[in-house]
């Protein structure tokens, strides 16, 4: 078997990787944006991921086509963000992280189980839209298309969240508010509308990472479940509200897995882990978290 | 331009403020002095709206904030220059200063404030693409002052502007103020270097315990040993 490990076939399981990356890097974003600012443990998150999924499937059933689906399905999943961050999320500010914690760790459950009852126990296949289909040359191999597509849209989310925040006032707002909510409630923001839009910001995002990995794996109510628990290792691994480690660790973490199942399939779910270990070992707070924030 | 009356304000069970009234007209310096946990602090964030237990009327240009969040007093005309945390670690200088614009009216006119900031402080003018934590903790400070200063405030309220900052710069700062009194600019200082602060006010209260126990011309508190003894000496 070590014979066949040619450099072209670890090259293009690092593009696997990487496109994995891409989904934990979104997921991971979003967690990563409402822990720094709203200091929420969104453990909603990787509902409102499958959410997105199933967005995406009755929009597609419903006659609507995929690129417009991939606007429609952050904007909707944005939205069911936004009223549960008004409705159900705001009345616990100040009373410690452990509330919002329990109280997402439920609602995703809710989510999980109003969707099985809407849509059935049972998975449905999604099927790649027809001009994603197939694969392309990339030097070392033959690449799914699909996939070099998935890690493309996360490369321009990223981009325009990166000019969202460096460029914008509203961005600038964020990243000050992050820090310190106070300086910026001072200076006349309403920080409790910042925090609203951000975890609409983040739950879209979610929602769109659930619809681009649906052709890649289908789609079920559970399959926001085992994601969610990567991407927290992801968001621990970058440092706790630090974007700049959410890529990065995503990236990481994505091509680890890949690696692994290349080398050990049997620990490819483990490894994630045992990374996580070591990186908590040698750096408590991440590559790029504050000491200290929880605390 | 501010009226305080009955004032009281709550940490929990404890009754920190019990009672302060106090009144600032328009181009008046007014100094607030007294020990160190005498409520100076308290009354401040009272007055901003940023304490969860408060009772008591604070008309502010003839309007009653009672209940107003901080964010809308801001936008009403009052700044404020907290004890700490002033500025925000990771922006530029520049960044810093633009944050005083983000939510108010004058966001349009971002260019030309920022240009009337880089003439008042010409330190920062220097740095202002500089991560503002690099900066001394007195250059910090002046940042907070011109950020609190940028969006044109009726009032600005300023908490220990001089504590921990090197004797030449405390000199700018207070030059600076007689600056800003000069053009108009209604101030409330809270100070620990009473004799400077006394030097450039108009009047004087002296808080003690949460109540206010004195209220004088600067002039006149500046000459009166016993009361600075009584209840300004740490
Ligand atoms: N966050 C807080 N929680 C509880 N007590 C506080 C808090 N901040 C201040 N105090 C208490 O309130 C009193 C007034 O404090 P403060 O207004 O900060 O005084 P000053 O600014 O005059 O030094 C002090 O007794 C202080 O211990
Ligand atoms: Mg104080």
């Amino acid at each position: 078997m070590l014979a066949a490990l040619t450099p072209d076939l670890i090259a293009m399981q690092l593009f696997t990787g990487l496109a994995l990356g891409a989904v934990y890097v979104l997921l991971s974003i979003g967690l990563s944006l409402i822990f720094g600012m709203l200091t929420v443990v969104n453990f909603a998150h990787g509902a409102f991921y499958m959410i997105g999924a199933y967005v995406g499937l009755y929009a597609l059933s419903i006659g609507v086509n995929f690129w417009v689906a991939l606007l429609l399905v952050p904007i909707a999943v944005g939205l069911i963000g936004l009223a549960v961050e008004r409705v159900l999320i705001r009345p616990l500010y100040g009373r410690g992280i452990d509330y919002p914690l329990l109280l997402t760790f439920g609602l995703g459950y809710v989510m999980i189980e109003v969707v099985r009852i809407v849509f059935g126990r049972t998975g449905y296949p999604f099927d790649t839209p027809e001009l994603l289909q197939g694969a392309v040359d990339i030097w070392v191999g033959y690449f799914p298309l699909y996939r070099l597509f998935v890690i493309a849209a996360t490369a321009v989310v990223l981009i325009g969240l990166y000019i969202f925040l460096e460029k914008t006032s509203f961005g600038l707002i964020i990243r000050a508010g992050a820090r310190d909510p106070q300086i910026v409630r001072i200076l006349g923001v309403d920080v409790s509308k910042v925090w609203l839009i951000v975890f609409g910001i983040g739950t879209g995002i979610a929602g769109l990472a659930g619809l681009l990995a649906a052709p890649l794996q289908g789609v079920a109510p559970e399959m926001g479940a085992t994601i969610l628990a990567e991407a927290f290792v992801v968001t621990v691994v970058g440092g706790m509200g630090s974007l700049m480690g959410a890529v990065l660790a995503g990236l990481l973490v994505g091509v680890v897995v890949s690696m692994t199942s290349l080398f050990a399939p049997e620990m490819a779910k483990v490894s994630i882990f045992a990374l996580m270990a070591i990186v908590l070992l040698v750096r408590p707070q991440g590559f790029f978290g504050r000491a200290g924030l929880m605390s | 331009m501010l009226k305080v009356e009955a004032l009281n304000a709550w940490y929990g069970p404890s009754h920190v403020l019990q009672g302060i009234d106090l009144e600032i007209r328009k181009g008046e310096i007014v100094c607030l002095i007294g020990r160190n946990g005498a409520g100076k602090t308290t009354t401040l964030k009272s007055i901003m709206g940023l304490l969860s237990k408060t009772t008591g009327s604070v008309v502010f240009e003839g309007q009653e904030l009672r209940g107003r969040p901080a964010h809308l007093r801001y936008g009403a005309g009052l700044a404020y220059v907290p004890e700490e945390r002033r500025i925000v670690p990771g922006l530029t200088v520049r960044e810093n200063l633009s944050l005083g614009l983000v939510a108010s009216s004058l966001k349009k006119r971002e260019a030309e404030l920022i240009d009337r900031t880089k003439r008042i402080f010409p330190r920062l003018a220097e740095r202002l693409d500089q991560t503002a934590i690099t900066m001394s903790g007195g250059e910090q400070q002046m940042l907070a002052i011109a950020r609190a200063m940028i969006a044109e405030p009726k009032l600005i309220m300023m908490d220990e502007p001089s504590e921990g900052i090197m004797p030449v710069l405390v000199d700018e700062m207070f030059e600076l103020f007689k600056t800003m009194k000069a053009e108009g600019q209604t101030i409330l200082l809270v100070e620990q270097n009473v004799e400077l602060a006394l030097g450039i006010a108009d009047r004087a209260y002296v808080v003690d315990q949460g109540v206010i126990v004195h209220e004088a011309g600067a002039a006149a508190l500046l000459a009166d040993a016993e009361i600075q003894e009584r209840y300004c000496s740490v």
